[in-house]
């Protein structure tokens, strides 16, 4: 079994990956992943049938921060809050590789003027590794059920 | 009232237009369920050819996919010929929307309800009780199971991708696209089997021409779009063209990437990011493909419901369905060639960042229609703007005019009589 201390570092890296996005501090976004790491999101649709097309995805940390720069400074889009609620993660597979993780997610946005909205759902299909700045993600698939995106996704979820 | 309403009692829309021109462009045409239930009526179920989906989604016999055309739920389905059918989804004893799953390989197509059973080209195969139980109830003597197929459209098929219409005297698939058009259409679609990657879908709060419009306005890309000004994908020094069908309800935007800057078309331009360098280059890694030939983009509009795009290695269809006149529904099917090597397909794949709800081009494109949506509601006697290049309809060879949109709304006035 993984160490009661490998979960509780577990914890502490999905409790601060939702702060990090929900305060909108998407500088720090690509600091949870490792240099050569993998991000997507992705319809449940599409990755129930194996058809490769993601909404977003983003290979090594580079690629991350072009997002970032892309949110912050190039797309147009009216700014909103986002809320995530991750559910307790769920060990999948572990070894000294690394460690294999889902956990639910719900992300709640809220754009000025509006009520709060459920704006995406799913599941994060996770690899996570050890390195010298502590637990950080190698693999994060985004796998979201929400058949139709409100209009647009600018932020990482 | 609302849109059923509307269309139950068919009331006549009055014209919001002032005058007999197409460059000033009444509010209410984006907001009034009259007007929309007209649309639906004339153009959704009229005379027009509406995108259905890809053969390449529906391989063998009993493969179906289900979709809309304005607000009607169709199946698109292949038979045992391997013919291409596309069926209404409505149970012809009560109504039901029988095939709830998007996709998937039937049989035959059965109604749970009453289990009314169809073939794959909509007949009626048997019904339950047909002839009572122990010689009681049954249907009564004048019931032909012929009488009672689902649906029918009419469907055209180029090239492996898939039309439908609910009028039975519409023209042919060819003759609406017309000559100048289809050529385009075969640029990219010129009988290559295709490779499906998979979908995006998104609701968008607007009204489902703004997305038409939006297509057809070389305008807005260079400057909206920081990517495509930076990085010289779509900019108004670019060698283009416009081009339109006769009617001006279809048209292209093509164009070649400049990969020169001229000072002229970024001076002013605060989207321009002259020091903009990606920290990964590979998502600009274009390779030039035989079949492009000049033109580096390629932006089609087939009136009324799809978008089929070519931008360097990024291809989709962007498929239009209208959900009431103030938000539609916008899927992106992504697709290369079966003959695509891994890099191509890694390729198409990681430019697909750009496009889609997230792209680094769209995502804003969806948020311009939602506010210029709520520009409309709050002063329905506004008119909008179109006269960038003019005031007339016709072909152009560069981005600085709105002709395009002028050409869809002379069509639409004329289809709409309003």
């Amino acid at each position: 079994m993984l160490s009661f201390e490998r979960r509780a570092q577990l914890l502490d890296l999905y409790s601060a990956y939702a702060a990090c996005l929900d305060d909108g501090r998407f500088g720090d976004w690509p600091d949870f992943f490792v240099e050569d790491c993998h991000y997507r999101v992705v319809p449940r649709e599409n990755y129930d049938q194996n058809l490769p097309l993601s909404t977003m995805e983003l290979h090594g940390v580079g690629m991350l921060r072009d997002r970032v720069y892309g949110v912050q400074s190039t797309l147009f889009h009216a700014p909103y809050y986002q809320r995530h609620i991750i559910g307790i993660p769920r060990i999948l597979d572990y070894s000294d590789d690394g460690i294999d993780v889902e956990a639910n997610y719900l992300v709640i946005r809220t754009k000025r003027d509006q009520p709060s909205e459920v704006f995406n759902t799913g599941r994060y299909l996770d690899t996570v590794v050890t390195t010298s700045q502590g637990l950080k993600f190698r693999q994060k698939s985004c796998v979201f059920d929400s058949e139709l995106i409100p209009n647009s996704l600018i932020y990482p979820i | 009232m609302d849109v059923a309403q509307a269309t139950s009692v068919g009331a006549d829309p009055v014209t919001p237009w002032v005058g007999d021109g197409c460059s000033r462009i009444p509010a209410r045409i984006y907001t009034d369920p009259h007007i929309y239930a007209r649309e639906l009526e004339r153009i959704f179920y009229g005379r027009h050819w509406s995108y259905v989906g890809l053969e390449a989604e529906v391989p063998d016999a009993g493969s179906f996919k289900r979709t809309a055309i304005g607000e009607r739920s169709v199946i698109m389905i292949r038979n045992r010929k391997g013919e291409i059918n596309v069926l209404e989804n409505r149970c012809a004893h009560r109504a039901m929307q029988f095939c709830q799953e998007r996709s998937g390989k039937v049989k035959t197509l059965v109604c749970p309800y009453h289990q009314w059973n169809y073939n794959y080209d909509g007949k009626l195969l048997g019904v339950p009780f047909q002839r009572g139980v122990k010689g009681q109830g049954g249907m009564p003597a004048d019931f032909t199971l012929e009488d009672r197929s689902l649906k029918k459209l009419q469907v055209a098929v180029r090239n492996g991708i898939v039309f439908a219409s609910f009028a039975s005297d519409v023209e042919p698939f060819e003759a609406y696209v017309g000559d100048e058009v289809l050529k385009y259409f075969d640029r990219t679609f010129d009988g290559r089997k295709l490779r499906i990657h998979g979908y995006s879908r998104q609701r968008i709060p607007g009204n489902w021409k703004l997305m038409m419009e939006n297509i057809k306005d070389p305008y807005h890309p260079g400057l909206l779009h920081t990517w495509f000004v930076t990085f010289g994908l779509w900019r108004a020094d670019n060698k283009s063209e416009l081009k339109m069908d006769a009617e001006g309800r279809h048209a292209c935007m093509i164009s070649r990437r400049s990969e020169t800057l001229d000072k002229d078309v970024t001076q002013g331009v605060s989207s321009f990011r002259e020091n903009m360098k990606l920290n990964d280059m590979r998502l600009l890694d274009i390779v030039h493909e035989p079949w492009w030939g000049q033109p580096t983009v390629c932006m089609t509009t087939i009136f009324p419901s799809v978008v089929l795009q070519q931008q360097v290695n990024s291809l989709s269809t962007r498929q239009i369905i209208p959900v009431g006149p103030d938000k539609f529904d916008f899927v992106w099917t992504h697709f290369g060639f079966e003959d695509d090597d891994p890099a191509m397909t890694e390729r198409r794949l990681r430019q697909a960042n750009l496009f889609g709800p997230a792209g680094f081009v769209s995502a804003d494109d969806g948020e311009v229609i939602e506010f210029s949506q709520d520009g409309f509601r709050q002063d329905p006697a506004f008119e909008t703007l179109c006269e960038l290049g003019g005031t007339d309809v016709g072909d152009a060879d560069h981005m600085v005019t709105e002709t395009l949109i002028r050409g869809m709304y002379r069509y639409w006035r004329k289809v709409m009589e309003l």
